[in-house]
This record gives structure tokens, sequence and C-alpha cells, in this order.
């Protein structure tokens, strides 16, 4: 066959094909992606902190174990409240003349998936604390440790960020352990790694591949698994022991507030944060930023109150509904 | 004989058969103990029929053997057998014909016995067979009942069949018996001359022997073409002695140091490459080995990665590219010095894309284009300076057509430049555009960069070790054109359930499926072209990778496409699964497929083959290595998976990989050692020992007198 003898049209051949192909699966429908979306309106821009951070991110090749991505299957709902869309990356644009758009919606999931971590772990004394070693809070990490981001001085300034860190995983140096400027722009990028609500009247697309429900909900309901949801939410910081993390968690056992008759306070920890003790770190507001139910903050609850020795009431999810309400409309007066 | 045999099969089976047939009829009525009683009663008349069906023929053959009539004396036929005698039957003939005539030999036929006892045999079964059941059935006791009248009809008739069978030995043993008789009374009573005729001379004939010596004479042998090669090592071998490589001359010897070099350097990337990935295998077991910025997890994957993909394997092609795209030209190199170029450029683009990577310099996070513009252009330019020099040696080409392997190669760097200037061009890569860019650059860097210049290379090396043609020159185009179909449209399966368009990722997934029609018909080429050359395995060192290699294509591949389904993709992706089968492709099939083409190119470069137990090493510890590398991290990335599914707490999933992930390091190690052996087969291929070699010294002593003499 002439076409096959002759070098030229051979490789021309080949060359117009796989070039025809790249143009039809690559270059035509990036071109559209980029072109038919736009950030949603109520995005908010990264900080100039959080760009930094995002930099920091990127030159540290994070994204070889964290994807940014909430996929539509059901398995993943356990990352974001909603599939992630195209609209959430149309934000994403050419880092400087050297470097190319960082969309960073990852391959791998070796870590948690971060879309939605600025919600999910929105302490900073947490992050900082992870970043400089991921075993002092969570046990079983494998995630490497990033002391080079951190410096350490024997007097820390007044605005300097002292991180306290447990002797086990200090080298022998004297002295505080201060956040670098770096750090606390990484922080501030994940802080900012929120999902956008989507504008009003508009459906997220659904979660595909449903796990079958069994049909007993509200029984299924009240026995929710306290432990998975404890482990899930709470043990990062307050640890599996509820032994919590000296200077930077309280612990659980044996605590007032988990023993206490007060279970309006109780609740509202749960629901909104806590900052009113100097000696640890700020609470986030847990319960509010995962839309927590009734049944699940009972969940918590009495699996607090049972573990690790804790011996307390049980509590039901009525009673905590009605405590719910009442929190929730006096921080709505505040 | 054969009858006997394959009864003896039949009844074997039957009895096989017998106990769980009768077992699923005792089973029948305790589960459907009222619904199917007809059911049963159909199946026990239709096999009671069949037995009679069965009885009747096998009388109605007795009759008819019976019935065979006794037939004339066949001079013809008793001529035939005297002129089919041995040499031996010959002469005992011969020795008795002279003796006086005196006795006979009388047979008594039994075949009256045998049919007697054969047709009432058979007559038993037919009145074992006659009670048909009909009704009364649905009873369990009945079932029973029926079941132990069906055991001794079953037993009647195999009884039949081993009679009948012995019957018909016998009455053609009988027959055989008088035909023999027959012909002895004919030998005996030949004529002479007739005897003479077909005895004697027969006889002479059969008694002939080759000396020996008709086509050479008595000249002793001489090989003075040097065909023979002996091996010369005594003594006991540790392992098996493999042929040598034979060394190729008019090289020109400046290519062969150009290809050497090539070869040489992406030794040493893969080296790097290797330990920089042992240790990474080796942090996930432990994480703070160090604490240091330029060696933390994150910016020392994407060193490993490239190191490995434009160092070690893109050099070792290219490499061995130079080799082959002039060898089947037919022709010379365009370009040495053009050569040297390319070598010299993607050399500093590893060089200093591992650095900027190390010092947190990278590209923005996809995968294989962490290198940042400036340096993947020398990695470019690189290319397109080989691809001007392939085309011009392959435009001065003698030969008409051009070879199968120059496709695939000459193509391979032409979509390798096309690939990276699609994935290096910022108009289309903002938001989801970087990442649907990213699907595309990534998987074409493999399957059209990685993939399509090996098979070139394979197209070329393996029919050359097998020293036959390939299997079917029609089935590589085929394959050809098939890759570069289905090959473009995969490279979204990597983001399956993502944010982009729908219709993308069911395109990639029908590719991934399309897939199969290339990998089926390179493997099927290749496996072909072993056709009636398996038994070079043993005797080669370079043939093992290549079957490795194939194993791999095919299966390697094949895991792509079944990875690629949605349902498959709920499980396995994000998980360790994707590592696992990216080092079974990478390096199941890239590594081992360049391995056995330089083990095979090497020696015929330099002349110096590496020590055979050092390749064994090398081939085995590779093997075994990938193998504990890949299979605990797809076993446990699948429990991962569906740990997922249930929505278990994140951290689980890490726990519960630990014991893989050191499986992995395990198997990282075997793999990362089988390395430094091949680094020590390189060394050893390439640098001249500096030992003392016998022959050649005394030749060299020979030439220095010869010299002295002259001058004097």
């Amino acid at each position: 066959m002439e076409l096959f003898d002759n070098h030229k049209k051979l490789f021309t051949t080949a060359f117009l094909f796989f070039a025809a192909l790249t143009m039809f699966v690559a270059i035509i429908p990036a071109i559209n992606n980029q072109n038919s979306n736009a950030a949603l309106p109520g995005a908010v821009p990264l900080s100039a902190d959080a760009e930094k951070g995002k930099a920091i991110f990127v030159a540290n090749g994070c994204v070889a174990c964290h994807t940014q991505q909430v996929r539509n299957v059901d398995m993943d709902k356990m990352w974001g409240g909603r599939p992630s869309i195209a609209a959430d990356y149309a934000d994403n644009h050419r880092t400087d003349i050297w470097r190319n758009t960082a969309t960073l919606m990852g391959t791998e999931r070796t870590g948690p998936d971060l879309t939605d971590i600025g919600n999910r772990q929105p302490s900073v004394d947490w992050n900082l604390v992870h970043l400089y070693n991921p075993r002092i809070v969570v046990k079983e990490s494998i995630m490497p440790a990033y002391p080079w981001l951190f410096t350490v001085k024997a007097e820390p300034g007044k605005k300097d960020i002292v991180v306290n860190i447990p002797a086990a995983y200090r080298t022998g140096q004297q002295g505080k352990v201060v956040a670098t400027p770096e750090a606390l722009y990484l922080v501030a990028y994940l802080q900012s790694l929120k999902q956008t609500k989507l504008p009003d009247g508009t459906t997220a697309p659904e979660f595909l591949y449903k796990r079958a429900e069994t049909q007993k909900d509200a029984t299924a309901l009240q026995e929710l698994d306290g432990k998975a949801l404890y482990t899930a939410n709470c043990q990062t910081c307050h640890q599996a022991g509820g032994e919590g993390l000296q200077g930077a968690f309280p612990p659980l056992k044996g605590s007032p507030v988990v023993m206490g008759e007060n279970l309006e306070m109780y609740v509202d920890i749960i629901m909104h944060g806590y900052d009113a003790r100097a000696e640890y770190g700020v609470m986030p507001a847990v319960g509010t930023n995962m839309n927590f139910t009734e049944h699940e903050v009972a969940a918590i609850i009495n699996y607090e109150r049972s573990s690790w020795g804790n011996q307390g009431k049980k509590v039901s999810a009525e009673e905590i509904k009605k405590i719910m309400d009442v929190v929730k409309l006096k921080v709505a007066q505040e | 004989m054969h009858l006997r045999k394959f009864f003896w099969i039949v009844l074997f089976g039957a009895l096989m058969i017998l106990p769980p047939f009768t077992k699923a009829q005792e089973q029948v009525p305790s589960k459907f103990s009222l619904g199917s009683n007809s059911a049963l009663t159909i199946i026990l008349f239709l096999v009671v029929l069949a037995l009679f069906f069965a009885v009747l023929v096998l009388n109605e053959k007795a009759k008819q053997i019976r019935q065979t009539g006794k037939k004339p004396v066949d001079f013809k036929k008793l001529k035939t057998y005297a002129g089919a005698l041995s040499s031996k039957q010959i002469n005992t003939v011969l020795s008795l014909r002279k003796k006086s005539r005196q006795g006979s030999v009388n047979a008594v036929p039994a075949i009256l016995f045998i049919t007697l006892l054969a047709s009432s045999s058979s007559a038993y079964a037919q009145t074992q067979g006659q009670p048909a059941p009909a009704s009364l059935l649905g009873e369990t006791g009945v079932i029973i009942t029926l079941i132990l009248l069906f055991i001794p009809i079953l037993a009647g008739v195999i009884i039949l069949i081993i009679k009948l069978v012995n019957a018909i030995k016998q009455y053609k043993n009988s027959a055989s018996r008088e035909e023999a008789e027959k012909l002895a009374a004919y030998l005996k009573t030949m004529p002479e001359d007739e005897a003479q005729q077909l005895l004697v001379k027969k006889k002479k004939a059969l008694d002939y022997r080759l000396q020996n010596n008709e086509l050479s004479g008595n000249i002793a042998a001489e090989d003075d073409k040097g065909l023979i090669n002996l091996n010369d090592s005594n003594g006991l071998p540790l392992v098996a002695t493999k042929k040598k490589a034979v060394k190729r001359p008019n090289i020109n010897p400046q290519l062969s140091r150009l290809v050497l070099w090539y070869l040489g350097c992406a030794t040493f990337w893969l080296l790097f490459g290797t330990t920089i990935g042992e240790y990474l295998g080796i942090k996930f077991v432990a994480p703070d080995a160090d604490h240091v910025s330029w060696l933390s997890f994150g910016r020392l994957r994407p060193v490993h990665t490239n190191a490995v993909f434009w160092g070690w394997a893109s050099l070792a092609m290219l490499g061995l590219g130079y080799y082959v795209v002039p060898r089947v030209s037919n022709t010379s190199l365009a370009s040495i010095k053009k050569g040297w170029y390319t070598l010299y450029l993607i050399n500093a683009a590893v060089i200093l894309g591992s650095l900027c990577l190390m010092a947190g310099i990278n590209n923005g996070g996809g995968e294989y284009r962490e290198y940042i513009w400036p340096v993947m252009l020398l990695f470019g330019a690189g290319l397109a300076i080989t691809l001007v020099n392939f085309l011009q040696t392959i435009a001065r080409r003698t030969t008409r057509e051009i070879y199968i392997a120059n496709w695939y190669i000459v193509s391979s760097i032409i979509f390798a430049i096309v690939i990276s200037v699609v994935a290096y061009v910022p108009y289309w890569q903002n938001g989801l555009g970087e990442t649907i860019v990213q699907g595309y650059y990534m998987h074409q860097g493999v399957g059209m960069w990685f993939m399509l210049f090996t098979l070139g290379i394979v197209y070329y090396f393996l029919p050359q070790q097998l020293n036959k043609p390939i299997y079917s020159y029609s089935l590589g185009i085929l394959a050809f054109w098939a890759q570069i179909l289905f090959y473009t449209l995969i490279g979204t399966h990597h983001f399956v359930f993502s944010s982009i368009p729908w219709w993308l990722q069911t395109v990639a997934i029908v590719g991934s499926a399309g897939m199969a029609i290339p990998v089926i018909a390179g493997a099927t080429n290749f496996i072909m072209t072993f056709k009636g050359a398996w038994y070079k395995i043993k005797d080669s060192y370079t043939i093992p990778f290549f079957v490795v290699g194939i194993i791999f294509y095919f299966t390697g591949s094949m895991q792509g496409t079944a990875e690629a389904f949605r349902s498959t993709n709920l499980i396995w992706h994000f998980t360790d699964f994707t590592v696992a089968h990216s080092h079974l492709t990478m390096y199941g099939i890239i590594c081992f497929f360049l391995w056995a083409a330089i083990y095979a190119v090497v020696p015929r470069l330099t002349g110096r083959e590496a020590p055979q137990i050092a390749i064994g090493a090398h081939f085995w510890l590779a093997l075994i290595g990938l193998l504990f590398y890949t299979i605990p991290l797809m076993y446990g990335s699948t429990l991962k998976g569906w740990l997922w599914m249930q929505g278990k707490p994140f951290i689980e999933g890490v726990v519960l990989m630990a014991p893989y992930w050191l499986w992995r390091a395990i198997g990282g190690s075997l793999m990362w050692l089988s390395h430094l052996f091949f680094a020590y087969n390189m060394y050893r291929m390439l640098v001249s020992p500096g030992i003392i070699e016998v022959k050649e010294t005394a030749i060299q002593q020979l030439e220095l007198e010869n010299n002295t003499i002259q001058t004097a």
C-alpha cells in the first residue's frame, strides 16, 4: 500500500488522526468548560494569606494524597454537602508565568478529601499542632510532619503564635515552638476551603449509588453509632481515649461538662463551639458546621457519657431537640 | 486395544456419575415434595427408556456379529501380508521352508460360547429393563425403591457392555487366527521362485543400513566457516548455561558509543528514581523517617515518577531507538551528533526538574507534568531533535517499506511532542480545563509515549531474539491504528464521577473498553511469534524478560480496562489500587521489555556479557518484588474501598492499609535490589574487566614480537 511505504504520508496520517482525536477529547472540551463556567455568586475569593497558603500547599505536593473533589456518589457524602460542580473550580487561573493552573482535584485519597476541610476542622490550634506532627493528634496518621514550618524561640514576642507541642515530639530543643508565617498561610488556606452554597432555587446534582437503607428509619436514627460520629467529628482533638491533649484540647474523660447537669451548656458547646478557657485552644462550632441533627447530638453525648469510665445519664433525642431550639434562640438573640 | 480402553473409560465415567446422580434423585423429593412429582416421573421414565434403547441397540449389534459369514480365501490379501513381513519373520519363514513340511495348527473357535453368553446377558438385561415405573410415584419410599431398582439395571447394562466388547474381541481374534492359518499355509506352499522374488529380496532391502559416510566420505570433518560454537566452561555450573550473544559486526563504533551512553544514563536514572521510590515506600510505614523539607513525601513523589519516566524509561527507549531505527531502515543514522544533543537535553531536564521539585518549585500539581515549562521545554526540544533525526534516517532507507517498529517509534515521538504542547500551552487550562487536559496528558504520556515506543522496540527485538519473523504484520498494523483510536479517548477515566462533563467520562470508559482490541491484537501477535520457538526460553536470558513483559502487557492493560468502569471506580478509585496498576504496567510491561532489549543489544555492541547468575538474580528479584508490591496493595485497597463505601471513618482505612503498605515496602525493596544487579550487569557489559585473557594476550605478544622483528 502506498500509504504504508511513504514515510511522509504515513506519519502525517498518524499525526492528523491523533491531533483530531486530541481536539475532540481534550482541547475543545477544555475550552468549552473554561468558557461556560463562572464562579458561584456566593464564592469567596481566596484572601491574600490563603493565596500564599495555596502556593505552599502546591509546593509541598499535598495533592499527592489529598483530593479536592466531592464525587457524585453516595460514599463521598462525608466530604461535603453536595457533589462538586464545574463552577466550584471556575475561579482557578494560571498561577504565574512559570506555573500552570492549580485546580488540585487530585487522583489519590491517601489522606482525607479537603473540599470542605474549612468547615470540618476550622480550629487553628488543631491545624498547627497537626502540621507540626500529625501523630500528636492522630496516632494512626501517616502524613508527613512539617516541623520546618515552625521555629523555636526562647522568648516569643507578643504577636507570635505559640504552639503547644508535647515533650515526646520535641527533639530536645528548649524554648517555645512558634508558627512561621508560612504555617499560618497554609492554615489560612485550609480554613478557606469550604463548599460554597448553591444559589437559592438551584438544586445540587444527586449523589448516585445510594447505599440500600433498611426500612426502620425512626429506630435506626435513635441507635446512631455514637462511636463512629465521635471518631469522625471529635476524636482528632479530644482523642480516642477521651484524654484530650494537654495544653491544646481538654479531656472529656471525667469532664464536668460531660458529666454535669447543665445539658444546655453541653449542647451549646457541641453546636456552637467554646472559648472560655485560656489554657486550651478555641473549639469551633462543630455541630453547626456539620449540620448535626438532635439524633446525632444525642448519640455523641450518650457515647461520651458512657465511655472511658464516664458514667453519665443517658439522654433522648426529644430532650436534645428542645434544648437545641432554646440554644438556637439564645444565639440568635446575642 | 483402543476399544477396550475406551470402554473402560466409559465404565469409569458412568460409575463416577452414578453416585451424584442418585443423590440428586434423592434430594429432589425432599426439596419439592409435592410440586414436581410429574417432573420426576418424566425423568425416571426417560432414563429407563434410554436404557431400554441402549439394550436394544447393543443386542442388534451382537446379532450382526453373529450373522457375519465366513469369507473365501483371498490370495491377494495373503500376498500383501507376505510382503509386509519383517526381516526376522522372513528369516523364520525361509528357514522353515527349508525343513520338511509337517504339522498343522488347530484353533477351536470359542465364538459360539461367547455369543451364547452375550445373548443370555442381553436377555437378562432386557427382562430387568422392562418394569418401567409409570405410576405410584411421589412417595419417598417408592422413589427410593426405584433408585434401588435403577442401580442393578445400570450395573446390568455395564456388564452387558463389557461382555459384548469381549465377545467382539474374541470373534475378531478367531477370525484373525483363521486368516493366520491360511497365511502360514500359503507361506509354506509358496513356489521357490516366488519366494525368492517376494521374500529374499525383501529381506535384503529391509536389512540395508546406511554407513553414515555416504555424504561425507571418509575424510574428517572440518568447521572452516566457524559455525560450531561449543561452551567450553567445565565444572559444575551454578546456573544453567544459556546461549551466548552473537557479536554484531559492522556497527558504527560512534553509533555504538551513543547507544551505550543512552543506556548507561538510563541505568543511572533507574537507580536514582527507584532509590527515591523505595524511600517513599518506607515512608508509608515510617512517616517520621526524616523531617527535611527537600525529602518530604509530597516533594519526593514526583521526583520518583518523573525520574523513572523521563530519565530511565525515556532515555532507555531512545537509546534502543537509535539502534533500531537505522537498522530496520538498512541505512546509517542521519546524524550521530544530533543524537548526543538529545541525550544532553534530557539529562539536563531530569537533573533540573528533580532539583526544582525538591526545592518546592512545581507546575501546579498535575501528575507527570510537575516539571515547570522551562524544564520540560528541554525535554521537548530533545524529542524534537530526535524526531528530525529519525525521520531523516527513515527518508534515506534502502528498504521500500517502513518496518512496523519504525511506525511505532516515530509516531510515539510525534505524539509525545503533541501531548507536551497540549499540556503546557496555557490557553485552555482555567478551572476544569486544567483537569480535562491533565487526564488527557497523563494517560497519553503512558500510552502514546512509553507503550507505543516500547512496542516498536519489541517488534524489532522479539523476532530477532527468537530468530523468526513476527507472526503477523497485519495484526501489528491493526494494533497500531486501534491504539491511536482508543487510547487517545481514555484520559478522563481518571476523573470518573468528578465534575467534568458526564459524556466525556463515558467516552473515556468506552475507549478503555475498546483498548481490548489493540491489546489482544498485540499480545496475540507476540505470543504467536513464539509458536514453535517456546523451547528457546530455556536457552536464553533475554526471552524470559520478553515473556514477562507480554504477560503483563495483556493482564496489566486489561486490568486498566476493568478499572475504568463506573462500578469498579466506586471501589478502587482514589485507593492504592491505581498505584499497583501503574507499577504492573510501567514496571511489568515497559521495564521488562526494556531490560530484555538492553540485554540483547549491549553484548552485541561491546562483545561483553554479564554473568548469567546476576542476570537471573535481576530477573527473579524484579518479578517477585513486583508481585509482592502489587498483589497485597490491590487486595488491601479493595478492602479499603469497600470500607469507604460502608461510610466508615476515614482513619480506619489508614489503619487497615498498614500491613499492605509494609508488603509494598518489602516488594519495593526486592525490586530495588534487582536494579542493583542490573546496574552491575550494565557495568560488566560496558567496562572491560581488566583481567588478563590468555588467548588474547598470547596473540598480542606474538604481534609485539613480530613488530620488533620487523623493526629490527
